[in-house]
């Protein structure tokens, strides 16, 4: 299980590390979405892995008395899901925001806050023009 | 366990909630930060106060005891560095009353600012491993919406990379961390501390200890992870640039000194070498880059990089003088950077653009801030007897004693080269005569909001001025700071208790 579950973080980061040397930055979003669940996998994995013992402990004892599953990569994976859930939620958005704002979903082409020093004047003058291109 | 631990966490949680329960009305929500941010100051003054007096304290979070609950920590190091937080966010709150517009205050500027002060605070406070990637996140989700608040075109395209980048950055700690949690069991710091060093697993342990450096290294911006910063950091409002320029890098350098000194043993990965080489290759580069900039904000966002270079090199050299230095830079670098950043918001803003050549003529109409800008820059570049020259020397002595050569002479071209973009901002913006854009923003008709705006620059100068005068007490402080970093006894007993106390712990749980 455990080589089956780490052959899967394996196969996932590869695909999601190709995703984001895309140019194109809803791949690269979609790479970021699969690397996050590697992440999650890995905690899972390295939690060790137990088949069918539910981390429950019978009445009347304070500790577990079985081998049992450990709960805490359960739980840390959790919290990790959640906030995962809320950044990609809003890189979504900041992309869609990207590409009305800059008409483009290619980072190569947003190079707007990073342009060789012109004067201000130039700056708006040319902005007007890639506007008009497009 | 103290309320004092928890209060600077909750201050600014608090202070971000009324603010969203308020009207959208700008000058209510910028007076509720700024009061919010006047009283995490206090409770930062409080807290070094009482760990100063009383040592470090921890506090069990729903009363589980250390090993398996989340702990919160302060030990002299993080107080300072809350203090310091807290004084930088104060200045920031009270700069952005005017900078920050309507539009943006309604959009929540207000709240997001004060989580980021939450988040930072948690980071600074935390023990345990897992804690700290939710206060990254916590302080990363209100910096993203910082950065891209109000949707200008220039700030999207920033936000694209800063967001990225940053993103990666938290995948590369999280797997981290699950890997830490599986070769070790446990991710309380204080309870990691020693354990590393036996485990069978040490190749693996050399490939976690490396994840850490790059996640950290990257929210840290050292060479060569530092792209994401010069491409965004100039885009959003002033306000929001100097906060970050002031906190958000520091929080890596925090995060490094803690994993690399609590945590990994001493010898793990060459983690130490290459910390070494990618001190100096980041404060070469930062300080080139500043120099070949012309927008003074992209200047300064450089030399922001420069400075963390710094900050390495002194946990790098590892020596208690060394880290002296690192805990007292850092103090110096937050307050120094936000108020370098508000003083050219300032200087932006009269001269209605913040490129080199848009700018001329404030020595005549504004003295005062072109003492003020003095004083920060000559502090910068570490002249005598200004806060940037004590770790300097310092650093430097430090080489000497060991041998380093090499980052000796790396730190004296540091501090000269530190020089140019700073004397190049100065005589443009102070001694070149006025240009045809100056003026767009009528300092003497708008009174208020210019001393609104002035107000907290220059009250940072004086800080600095008056650490730099009488540098005894701060230099105590990160004295007990760095000790406290490299003997951690202390910590840990605070946090695990005497070993015998612990295993009473275990075996009745209290009720």
């Amino acid at each position: 299980m455990e080589i089956l579950l780490g052959s899967l973080a394996g196969i996932l980061m590869a695909a999601s590390v190709w995703l984001m040397l895309s140019r194109n930055l809803v791949k690269f979003l979609l790479g970021l979405v699969l690397i996050g669940n590697v992440a999650n996998l890995v905690i899972f994995a390295s939690g060790g892995l137990t088949y069918g013992a539910p981390p429950l402990i019978a009445d009347g004892e304070t500790v577990p008395t079985t081998l049992v599953a450990n709960p805490l990569p359960q739980a840390l994976i959790l919290t990790a899901i959640v906030i995962g859930f809320g950044l990609v939620a809003f890189t979504l958005v900041l992309a869609l925001r990207a590409y009305q704002e800059l008409g483009t979903v290619n980072v190569d082409a947003m190079n707007l806050a990073e342009e060789a020093a012109v004067s201000s004047g130039q700056k708006k003058a040319e902005v007007h023009d890639l506007r008009d291109a497009a | 366990m103290s309320w004092l631990l928890v209060a600077p966490i909750l201050m600014p949680m608090a202070t971000a909630a009324l603010i969203f329960l308020s009207p959208a009305d700008r000058t209510l929500r910028g007076q509720i930060s700024v009061l919010g941010a006047g009283a995490l100051t206090v409770l930062g003054a409080l807290l070094l106060v009482s760990v100063w007096t009383y040592g470090p304290v921890a506090g069990y979070m729903g009363n589980w005891p250390a090993p398996f609950g989340i702990t919160l920590v302060a030990d002299v190091f993080s107080a300072l560095m809350v203090l310091t937080s807290g004084i930088a966010g104060l200045a920031v709150s009270i700069y952005a009353l005017v900078d920050i517009d309507h539009e943006r205050a309604a959009g929540g500027f207000d709240s997001f600012f004060q989580m980021l002060l939450a988040g930072v605070v948690g980071a600074f406070l935390t023990g345990d491993l897992f804690n700290l990637y939710v206060w990254f996140e916590v302080m990363l989700i209100a910096s993203f919406a910082l950065m891209t608040l109000g949707g200008d075109r220039r700030q999207l395209d920033g936000a694209v990379k800063y967001v990225a980048i940053n993103l990666i950055s938290t995948v590369l700690l999280l797997t981290a961390i699950g890997l830490l949690y599986g070769l070790a069991g446990t991710l309380n710091m204080a309870d990691l501390h020693g354990k590393l060093v036996d485990l069978e697993h040490q190749g693996l342990l050399g490939v976690v200890a490396v994840l850490f450096l790059i996640a950290f290294g990257i929210k840290a911006a050292v060479f060569p992870l530092f792209f994401w910063l010069p491409a965004s950091y100039h885009t959003p409002p002033i306000a929001v640039s100097a906060i970050f320029a002031g906190l958000m890098t520091k929080i890596g350098v925090y995060a490094l000194i803690r994993t690399f000194t609590l945590i990994f043993p001493d010898d793990i990965g060459w983690v130490t070498e290459t910390l070494f080489v990618v001190a100096l290759a980041t404060m070469v580069v930062g300080v080139l880059g500043a120099i070949a900039q012309t927008d003074i904000r992209r200047m300064l966002a450089f030399q922001v990089i420069a400075s963390i270079g710094f900050l390495l090199l002194g946990m790098a050299l590892g020596s208690t003088l060394a880290m002296t230095a690192a805990v007292f830079y850092m103090v110096h670098a937050i307050l120094l950077k936000t108020q370098l950043f508000m003083l050219l918001g300032i200087i932006g803003r009269d001269a209605g653009g913040f490129e080199l050549d848009q700018l001329g003529g404030l020595y005549r109409s504004r003295p005062g801030l072109a003492v003020a800008f003095l004083i920060a820059a000559l502090a910068l570049m570490g002249i005598p007897p200004l806060t940037g020259f004590w770790p300097k020397v310092m650093i430097i002595e430090t080489g000497l004693e060991l041998g380093a050569l090499l980052a000796v002479t790396v730190v004296i071209v540091y501090s000269l080269l530190t020089f140019v973009p700073l004397i190049r901002i100065w005589s443009h913006a102070f001694w070149s005569p006025a240009t045809a854009g100056s003026g767009d923003f009528d300092f003497g008709a708008r009174r208020t909001e210019n001393r609104l705006l002035t107000l907290p620059a220059v009250g940072l100068a004086l800080v600095v001025l008056a650490i730099g005068l009488m540098p005894e007490p701060l230099l105590q402080i990160a004295e007990g700071a760095a000790t406290g970093i490299l003997e951690p006894e202390a910590y840990l007993q605070a946090v695990l208790g005497t070993p015998g106390d612990d295993v009473a712990q275990l075996t009745e749980p209290a009720r």
